[in-house]
């Protein structure tokens, strides 16, 4: 027999504790889905879902894009474009074969949606936290993420309400493939990039841990999920821009000046309640699921971190730019990358290509803003 | 301050966030609502949409 004096070392919350925020938690979806309806209900879940995952297998957007370009590091690169491929394979024919049900994350190419996915790509890098990435960020009680998604929703508001005026500088049609040549011809571009990723990537860039492995695969499953069951694919930034929107007209604001908000479509979701939109309800998941992770591993402990008076500026402003941005570029890295590309709308491939090149100034720019060790 | 104390203001922020909703948006009826599964119920997707192009 042996004796200790020792503390037992915290190994988080107990079972009882666990089963009883679990408890609480299907509580809340159950409440939803009697209150506003089982889609809504499901779509919560699915909500948690990617909360969970993106948290608990600790993937996201933002990381891997930094540590490709500082690091040459195609690992996480790459398992993003798999976990797309294996959406693409499930959205493409579900799209053709349902196209009055579903719908694509299908939007036009154009100098502010150029411009838009420029400025994303530097100011997620500035935050360390795309549109999923800012919500799971904040909801594992990461500071620079909770400071920042107050005002990403602020810019998601402004960038709306302006849409029109940016998009009339100059945009074309929307382009989007479809059917088995655009899925090949999706597939196709996917494998060249991750082809490309490698070439520049170190040695064994090829070679992805079970954990990515893991959250490729549950992703991939919920994003599927999601097209099924809200008859459109998974976004974030709409939803982050209605909840101001509702603010503004609470406060007695009056929405009619702008073209984007007195839609009769936006302006009735304005009235309805969040339960019954789409991407509030995904982002109040995501948000909650992070939180139960961090909860789960005994992580909100940690203390958080102090930065200078200009570090707090800049994450303030990239904060309204990552909102505002995203608008113009008619996504993130989840409404135009993530599902753009897997649904076949050719605005997702440039708004990679220059939300990358976004990202490296991005990059440059965060320790000259206080936000790191100068390199 | 800790990661905790942040998740409780941001807790406490989203739960605002619903209630200013619960006062200022129409009441819910959960018997109009769509069925579960957008798939296979012959209505046409309307959902807002980041990616979804610019009304005219």
């Amino acid at each position: 027999m042996t004796t200790s004096t020792a503390a037992p070392l915290s190994s988080g919350p107990s079972a009882v504790s666990r089963g009883g925020v679990i408890l609480c938690v299907a509580l809340i979806v159950l409440v939803v889905a009697l209150l506003a309806g089982p889609r809504y209900g499901a779509i919560l879940l699915i909500g948690l879902g990617f909360g969970l995952t993106l948290e608990g297998f600790r993937f996201g957007f933002t990381g891997p894009w930094r540590r490709m370009i500082l690091e040459r590091d195609a690992s996480g690169l790459i398992a993003q474009f798999i976990c797309i491929a294996i959406v693409a394979v499930a959205a493409f024919p579900l799209l053709a074969a349902n196209g009055a049900e579903l719908k694509g994350a299908h939007a036009p190419i154009g100098i502010a949606m150029i411009g838009g996915a420029f400025l994303f790509g530097a100011a997620m890098q500035i935050v360390l936290g795309c549109g999923s990435g800012t919500l799971v960020n904040a909801g594992s009680g990461n500071v620079i993420g909770a400071v920042a998604l107050p005002f990403f929703a602020i810019g998601s508001f402004a960038g709306a309400y302006h849409l029109t005026w940016w998009t009339d500088l100059g945009s074309l049609p929307v382009l989007a493939m479809s059917g088995t040549r655009g899925l090949l011809i999706t597939l196709a571009g996917l494998a060249a990039l991750a082809v490309l990723a490698l070439m520049f990537g170190t040695k064994g860039s090829h070679r992805l841990p079970a954990r990515i492995w893991g959250a490729v695969l549950v992703l991939a499953v919920l994003a599927i999920l999601h097209l099924v069951v809200a008859g459109q694919p998974w976004g974030v930034v709409y939803g982050l821009g209605l909840w101001v929107a509702k603010g503004v007209v609470a406060a007695g604001g009056d929405l009619s000046g702008s073209t984007f908000w007195a839609a009769p479509a936006n302006a009735a979701q304005v009235e309805a309640s969040l339960l019954t939109d789409v991407t509030s309800l995904t982002n109040l998941g995501l948000i909650g699921g992070a939180a139960l992770m961090t909860w789960w591993r005994a992580g909100f402990f940690s203390a958080l971190p102090r930065l200078p008076v200009r570090a707090w500026v800049a994450v303030v402003i990239a904060g309204l730019m990552l909102g505002y941005t995203s608008r113009l570029a008619f996504g993130c890295n989840i409404g135009a990358f993530f599902s753009g590309i897997g649904t076949g709308s050719l605005h997702g491939w440039v708004w990679f290509v220059a939300a990358f090149a976004g990202s490296w100034l991005g990059i440059r720019l965060r320790p000259m803003l206080g936000l790191e060790a100068r390199r | 301050m800790t990661r905790g104390h942040v998740g409780l203001l941001l807790a406490l922020g989203m739960l605002g966030l619903m209630a200013l909703d619960f006062t200022q948006s129409r009441s819910l009826n959960p018997y109009t609502a769509p069925p579960m599964l957008a798939l296979g119920s012959g209505l046409a997707a309307t959902g807002g949409h980041c990616a979804a192009p610019p009304p005219k």
